[in-house]
C-alpha cells in the first residue's frame, strides 16, 4: 500500500451477464489530485466508479481506497468519501437548506460544527439567494451545485464526480472546476469522469477508458506528447472529398474536419507523414493550400487510443 | 448517540416529505373516513326499502292491516301491486322486486289455522343478503301468522336480520385492522422502492446511515400516523355509529400499536423485494385481500376450511381482529391477550430481519 496513493485498484473485472463492463483495470490515483475517467457512454466510468465506492461488488480484482480494502470496508470508507451520483439525487421535494441539513445529520455533524459548514458551503456554490427554494425546480447548474455542496459537506478526504457538468451550460462548468481546484487546493483528491475534452484537460492526470478497457493513462501533456500517431493539418479546396480520399488509405488513422481544415491522424511508423499526404491528395488532383505536422491535443489521443479511432481506420 | 442523529434525520425527512406529498397526506385522513362510511353505512346498513310487489287476492280488512303492519318497518316497499302469483314471478324475472308477497284468497280463514301458512313470500335467492334477511321475515310472517302478529313490533325486524357481526359494533373496530393494513403496508411498501426509483438511493447507501437505522427511520414517522388514524377512526365511529368502547383506551392503542409495527415492517419487507412502486403496490393488495377476507372480519374464523385458517394464521391482522374485538367489545385486558400479541411480536421481529438482511448498501 502506497501511502501517496488515494487509490489502488490492481485486475479490476466487472461482468453483468455476458457483458464485459470493466476489463482487467489498472488505477493508480495519487493523494490531493484532479484524476479523469474520460471515455464514451458505455466504457465502463460509472461502473468503475461505482466499484470504488463499494456500491458494486467486482467481479474480481483488488481495490484499495484510502487505505481501506473494498468493497470489504466499504463501510469504514463513507466518512471519508463524497459522491455525486450521476442523476441528481438528492431529494427535489425538500427545499436547499433542507437537504443540506439532510446530509450533515445523516454524516453525523456536530449541530454548531453543521451549522457553520452549511453557511459555508451556501457562500461557497453561491446558493444563497436559494436556500428556501426546492431542489426539484432548480436549475441544472443550480441543482449541480447543491450536489457538490452535498457531497463535501461533511469534508471528505475523497471526492467522486460522475460526469458532474453533463446538464451544465460552460460558463458554470468553469466555475465548477474552479471549485473543484479549490478542493484540491485544501487537499481533497478527486476523481471525475467526463466525456468532455476540455474538462478532460484540466486534470492532472487521465484515464482513458474504451469499452471498460484502460487504453491510455498519464497527464493531459505526456498523453499527447506520446500520442501513438502523427497529426496533419491539411488545408485543401474540396475537403469531403479529399478526406474520402485520405480515409482510404490504410496508414491514415482518422480524418476530421474542423472548419475548412482537415486533422488527419497517421501511423507512428509511417515515415514523412506531411510529405505522403500532400503527394497523395497532389495526385488525386487537389489544390493544396497547407500541408504541415501539428501538435496532437486530447481528441486527437482519445481518438488514437480507443477502439472507435481504430474501426474507423478498418472501415 | 450517532445513530440516533442519522434515525432522526431520516425521520425528520420522511414526515417533511409526507406534509409535502398531497396525495398521501390526503390518504392518511381519506381513507379512514372513505372506509368508516363505506363500510358503516353502505356495506353493513340495515336491510332496507326492498323493492317488493304484492298479489293482494284477499283483499279484506285484515289483509290490509297485514300488509301496512309488515310495511311500516319499511324493509319492504311496495313498488308493485299485481293481480297473481305469475305476475309476481315476472317481475321477478325481470329484476324489478326482490320479494313479493302473495295474498291468498283464502286468507282470513287461513289465518284462523296455525297449522297453515296464511301468506307467501317470493324471495329473490340471487342476492344472499336478502336472502338472508327476508327468508327469516318469511319463516316468522308465515310461520307463525295468527292473531297475535298484530302486535306493534312484530315487524321489527332489523334486530333480528342483522346478525351481531354485521353491524356497526363489531365492524368499526374491524375496520381499524383494514384500514391499517391498507395504509400502512403501502407506505413502507413504497418507502424505499420510491427512493431508489428517484435515484435518492445511491446517495443515502453512499453515506454512514446503517441498515437497520435506515430501517427503523422509514418505519417510525409512519407509527404516528398510524395512530393518528386510530384516533381518527375511532372518534368518527363514535360520533357517526355510537360504538361503545369497553375496553381501556390505553389498551386499544397497545393493540393497535403493535398491530401497526407489524404491518409497517410487512410493508419493508415488501419494500426490499419490489423492483417498482407498481409492484409494491401489487404486493400490498396482494396482503390486503386475503387480510379482509380471512382475518375473521368479513367470515366467521370457524367457518373457514382449516387451509384457510392456516393462511390466516399467517396475516397480522387475523391476530389484531382477535385482539381488538376482545379489547373493544369484551372488555379484555391486556395479560389476557398476550398470546396474540406475542404472535404479533414474533412477526415483527421476523419481517424486521428478513428486511434489514434483504436490504444491502449495494447497487447489485
Amino acid at each position: 500500500m502506497n501511502a501517496e496513493l488515494a487509490i489502488e485498484a490492481s485486475g479490476l473485472n466487472k461482468m453483468f451477464g455476458p457483458v464485459h463492463a470493466v476489463a482487467n483495470l489498472d488505477l493508480a490515483v495519487p493523494r490531493s489530485r484532479i484524476y479523469g475517467f474520460l471515455g464514451p457512454n458505455g466504457s465502463g466510468k460509472s461502473t468503475t466508479i461505482r466499484m470504488l465506492c463499494g456500491l458494486l461488488t467486482p467481479s474480481s480484482g483488488q481495490i484499495s481506497v484510502l487505505g481501506h480494502s473494498i468493497p470489504r470496508d466499504a463501510e469504514a470508507l463513507r466518512m471519508k468519501v463524497g459522491y455525486m451520483t450521476q442523476k441528481f439525487s438528492l431529494y427535489e421535494d425538500l427545499s436547499v437548506h433542507e437537504n443540506l441539513r439532510f446530509i450533515a445529520s445523516v454524516y453525523t455533524l456536530e449541530r454548531r460544527a453543521a451549522k457553520a459548514q452549511i453557511a459555508e458551503s451556501i457562500e461557497r456554490y453561491r446558493l444563497g439567494a436559494l436556500v428556501r427554494q426546492r431542489a426539484g425546480t432548480l436549475s441544472g447548474g443550480q441543482k449541480q451545485r447543491l450536489a457538490l455542496a452535498a457531497a463535501t459537506l461533511h469534508e471528505p478526504q475523497l471526492l467522486f464526480l460522475d460526469e458532474p457538468t453533463s446538464a451544465v451550460d460552460p460558463e458554470n462548468r468553469r466555475a465548477f472546476w474552479e471549485s473543484l481546484f479549490d478542493l484540491v487546493n485544501e487537499g481533497t483528491t478527486i476523481l471525475v469522469s467526463t466525456h468532455y475534452m476540455d474538462e478532460a484537460e484540466r486534470c492532472h492526470a487521465l484515464a482513458i477508458l474504451d469499452r471498460g478497457k484502460l487504453v491510455a493513462e498519464g497527464s493531459p501533456a505526456d498523453l499527447s506528447r506520446d500520442i501513438d500517431a502523427q497529426v496533419i493539418l491539411v488545408r485543401v479546396n474540396q475537403p469531403r472529398r479529399a478526406g474520402k480520399v485520405l480515409h482510404a488509405q490504410k496508414w491514415v488513422r482518422s480524418v476530421a474536419q474542423i472548419g475548412n481544415e482537415l486533422r488527419v491522424l497517421i501511423d507512428k511508423g509511417h515515415a514523412e507523414a506531411a510529405q505522403s499526404t500532400r503527394d497523395l491528395l497532389g495526385g488525386a488532383g487537389f489544390a493544396i493550400d497547407n500541408c504541415q505536422p501539428a501538435l496532437a491535443n486530447l481528441e486527437d489521443v482519445f481518438v488514437a487510443a480507443t477502439l472507435q479511432g481504430k474501426e474507423m481506420r478498418a472501415a | 448517540m450517532k445513530a440516533l442523529q442519522r434515525i432522526g434525520a431520516v425521520v425528520a425527512k420522511e414526515l417533511r416529505q409526507l406534509m409535502r406529498d398531497r396525495l398521501t397526506f390526503g390518504m392518511i385522513v381519506g381513507i379512514p373516513i372513505m372506509q368508516l362510511l363505506l363500510f358503516g353505512y353502505a356495506i353493513n346498513m340495515d336491510v332496507r326499502n326492498l323493492a317488493t310487489g304484492v298479489a293482494d287476492l284477499s283483499g279484506t280488512a285484515a289483509s290490509r292491516q297485514f300488509l301496512m303492519d309488515g310495511f311500516h318497518t319499511q324493509v319492504l316497499e311496495i313498488r308493485y301491486q299485481v293481480k297473481s302469483i305469475k305476475a309476481l314471478e315476472q317481475l321477478m324475472r325481470e329484476g324489478k322486486i326482490s320479494v313479493g308477497v302473495y295474498i291468498p284468497p283464502d286468507f282470513e280463514r287461513r289465518l284462523q289455522q296455525p297449522d297453515r301458512a296464511a301468506a307467501q313470500l317470493l324471495i329473490d335467492g340471487s342476492d344472499t343478503v336478502v336472502q338472508g334477511a327476508v327468508a327469516q321475515l318469511a319463516r316468522i310472517s308465515t310461520g307463525s301468522i295468527s292473531p297475535p302478529l298484530y302486535r306493534p313490533g312484530t315487524f321489527e325486524t332489523r334486530t333480528y336480520y342483522n346478525p351481531e357481526r354485521r353491524s356497526p359494533v363489531n365492524t368499526v373496530p374491524g375496520l381499524i385492522g383494514v384500514i391499517l393494513t391498507m395504509t400502512m403496508i403501502l407506505f413502507t411498501a413504497v418507502a424505499i422502492v420510491r427512493e431508489r426509483e428517484r435515484g435518492n438511493l445511491e446517495l443515502l447507501i453512499n453515506t454512514p446511515i446503517r441498515t437497520s437505522e435506515l430501517m427503523l427511520a422509514k418505519i417510525l414517522p409512519y407509527i404516528f400516523i398510524g395512530l393518528i388514524q386510530v384516533t381518527l377512526i375511532l372518534v368518527v365511529g363514535d360520533l357517526l355509529f355510537r360504538v361503545p368502547i369497553r375496553g381501556a383506551l390505553l389498551n386499544i392503542y397497545t393493540v393497535a400499536l403493535v398491530f401497526i409495527v407489524a404491518n409497517l415492517a410487512l410493508g419493508l419487507m415488501i419494500s426490499t423485494v419490489a423492483q417498482s412502486q407498481f409492484q409494491a403496490m401489487q404486493l400490498t393488495f396482494f396482503i390486503l385481500l386475503p387480510s379482509i377476507l380471512l382475518s375473521g372480519f368479513m367470515f366467521p374464523f370457524d367457518g373457514m376450511p382449516l387451509p384457510a385458517q392456516w393462511i390466516a394464521e399467517v396475516l397480522p391482522m387475523t391476530h389484531f381482529m382477535r385482539l381488538i374485538r376482545g379489547v373493544v367489545l369484551r372488555g379484555a385486558s391486556l395479560p389476557e391477550l398476550a398470546g396474540e400479541l406475542a404472535i404479533l411480536g414474533v412477526f415483527i421481529l421476523f419481517a424486521l430481519s428478513f428486511a434489514i438482511k434483504r436490504f444491502q448498501k449495494r447497487l447489485d
